[in-house]
């Protein structure tokens, strides 16, 4: 499980004076680590913190936080709380639901690896690709859309939902339920038989190992990827780059528009602004998965 | 009967007198491997019965079924006279101790004991306070706040055997519950596990591949060979009266000495000694124990010392006969000390009976 990382790497010291020195060599070999940390996130994050918190003169303003509360950014965030939480909770369920159904299969199966295999290559395929997939499919006159229209008689400009917030919810859905399938098979493997049969032999039905044994055990694990899948959802931009061309229904494309407009010309600290809001939605989403992590210390070890 | 000592733990007042269990006739194949071959077992009210044998016999296959874990082929189960043959594994009133990591990693040690207690609707304060019993009966009363994790290999099977007892089940399992832990662990908590039976009076299957262990703790000992059983008896008569060859080489060490069979007799390294029923007739190789086999110093006598361990108490001889025969002698230290790698020796056997078996 990915939530066991950070625990081990709390245990504690067997001598804390040792490890509070630096050593020369383990350091040289993370130096390449910390530097690429360093020039892209950190130096990024501080730009973004300063920028946000600048006019275009350069002097300290909160003017462009303030803008934060005005419709269209306000709209933009919550278009971007309500895409990323939906296409998590459906990625989160049925990503959980299909990775219950490989784990149930014999290990060796050809249905196992198949699943596994393709969730591998979905979970990766975003971006333009996937947006032109499913406009090739699904948008106007795509393939499927023509043909529901010859053999139904609908709408064949119908499907502009597929550009809208539904749309990028179906899109998203598409990598995240293969990601939650990739996250959540450990989990869900290391659930050992003997607690299932200890808990029929103690008198379970089926229903009560599940909720009493199963989902308990299960939900850090199902939570902390779902959190995953959040934060996944809340950052991407490509996919709905190359999927909405009009207007910009979610805070990634506001920050496009607000770099790139040449109708609205110094929006950069704009931009700024809003990056720094995603921050710190992204910041109490790891708040939250901390939190996660120190309830399930207890028993995890 | 117990073979161990009791301790200074007070017992619970949970002793009840223990369901006689009956299982006939069990069938289980998997594919082409038969794992149960028409297996009949009666435990006694109260009794401890160990299920030995080597890996694949059917042991574990017998108490899977008997918990309800698994279906049987055909074949029958009752316990108390009430037949569970078809009856789920939830429904069973079993307690199952498995061969490790099964407490529950995210309930605490008090609850976990107190699960299947929350199953039967027991009220809070009493599933605590039963759980709280157990624990004390297993000497972890100290220890209801703790999770597994934070607990010893040794502690964690003392859980489950609590856990496993509080709900007052009609017959215990135990599936090698000690094949996980170091040897010493493995012997404190075999005495403890025999200890604890003892208190309750419930009826107990054991499973274990570890002859030792079975002839520690049992009531009677059932040795298991391709998914039959070949002898049911108490350790010692197990021991010394092995009803087949494969007994006989399965529990304890065994010299195999060419012997003679005449009628009821059998003329092993010029003794006669009685033998055991189902010994073959005529020429034959007698099983004899080594502590059955004495030796002196004798330049005339019909074997050769090849060499001695010392094992502390007693020390261990091998020795060959003029035939090419080893032979393994065990004996008190004190006498080993007047044996010389090379000398000449005279082996005499205790008269006994043995199992003679063919060549």
């Amino acid at each position: 499980m990915t939530i066991t990382a950070p625990l081990a790497a709390a245990a504690p010291d067997s001598d804390p004076g040792r490890g509070r020195r630096l050593s020369v060599g383990p350091s040289l070999g993370l130096l390449p680590f910390l530097v690429f940390i360093g020039i892209f996130l950190v130096i990024p994050t501080v730009t973004v913190i300063v920028g946000a918190f600048q006019s275009e003169a350069g002097g300290f303003s909160l003017e462009k936080v303030r803008a934060l509360g005005e419709e269209t950014p306000l709209r933009a965030l919550r278009e971007s709380l309500v895409l990323s939480f939906t296409s998590a909770l459906v990625g989160a369920v049925l990503g959980a639901l299909l990775a219950y159904l490989v784990v149930t299969a014999p290990p060796t199966s050809i249905l196992r690896r198949a699943v596994t295999s393709i969730c591998g290559v979905l979970a990766q395929f975003g971006g333009v690709t996937l947006a032109f997939a499913w406009i090739a499919t699904l948008g106007f006159s795509g393939l499927l859309t023509d043909l529901m229209a010859d053999t139904f008689g609908t709408d064949p400009n119908g499907s502009s939902w597929l550009y809208e917030l539904p749309g990028l919810i179906l899109v998203y859905s598409y990598f995240q339920i293969p990601l939650m399938v990739i996250v959540f098979l450990p989990a869900l493997e290391g659930l050992r038989p003997q607690w299932r049969e200890a808990a029929v032999n103690l008198g379970a039905t089926t229903r009560q190992y599940w909720l009493q044994v199963a989902f308990p055990l299960l939900r850090p694990a199902f939570l902390g990827s779902a959190l995953l899948l959040f934060a996944n959802a809340f950052a991407a931009y490509a996919t709905a780059a190359a999927l909405v061309s009009q207007g910009a229904p979610i805070t990634p494309l506001l920050i496009r528009s607000a770099l790139t407009s040449e109708i609205v010309l110094g929006q950069a600290n704009f931009g700024f602004a809003l990056a720094l809001e995603m921050i710190v939605v992204v910041a109490i989403v790891m708040g939250l998965y901390a939190w996660l992590l120190r309830r399930t210390s207890r028993w995890l070890g | 009967m117990s073979v161990t000592q009791s301790s200074s733990h007070s017992a619970p007042s949970t002793v009840s007198p223990g369901l006689a269990v009956e299982m006939t006739a069990l069938r289980r194949t998997y594919g082409t491997v038969n794992a149960l071959d028409g297996l009949d077992l009666h435990l006694d009210p109260g009794e401890m019965v160990v299920l030995l044998g080597p890996s694949g016999c059917g042991k574990t296959t017998a108490l899977r079924i008997l918990a309800g874990l698994e279906r049987q082929d055909a074949g029958t189960i009752s316990v108390g006279g009430r037949d569970l043959t078809h009856v789920p594994a939830n429904k069973r009133d079993m307690g199952m101790v498995f061969q490790a990591y099964s407490l529950f990693p995210h309930l605490t040690v008090l609850d976990n004991v107190a699960f299947g207690l929350k199953l039967r609707g027991r009220s809070r304060k009493d599933r605590r306070q039963r759980a709280g019993d157990m624990l004390d009966l297993v000497g972890l009363g100290e220890q209801k706040a703790r999770y597994a994790h934070q607990l010893s290999g040794g502690q964690q099977q003392r859980v489950a055997l609590a856990r496993a007892l509080a709900i007052e089940p009609a017959v215990l399992l135990l599936d090698e519950p000690l094949s996980a832990l170091d040897a010493k662990v493995r012997v404190q908590l075999r005495d403890e596990i025999r200890r604890v039976q003892s208190d309750v009076g419930t009826t107990t299957l054991f499973v274990t591949h570890d002859q030792e262990e079975a002839l520690a703790i049992a009531d009677r000992v059932g040795v298991m060979n391709s998914g039959r059983l070949d002898q049911i008896a108490p350790p010692a008569e197990l021991y010394s009266s092995p009803a087949t060859r494969f007994v006989g080489e399965f529990v304890g060490l065994s010299n195999r000495i060419p012997a003679q069979v005449d009628g009821e007799t059998a003329v092993v390294l010029d003794a006669r000694l009685p033998v055991l029923p189902g010994s073959a007739a005529g020429a034959g190789l007698a099983l004899v124990r080594p502590e059955s086999v004495s030796v002196e110093p004798d330049e005339h006598g019909h074997a050769t010392v090849v060499s001695v361990a010392f094992l502390g108490p007693v020390s261990r001889a091998t020795l060959t006969l003029d035939d090419g025969t080893l032979v393994m002698a065990q004996l008190a230290s004190a006498a080993a000390g007047g044996l010389v790698v090379g000398g000449r020796v005279r082996l005499r056997i205790t008269p006994s009976p043995v199992l003679v078996v063919g060549a």
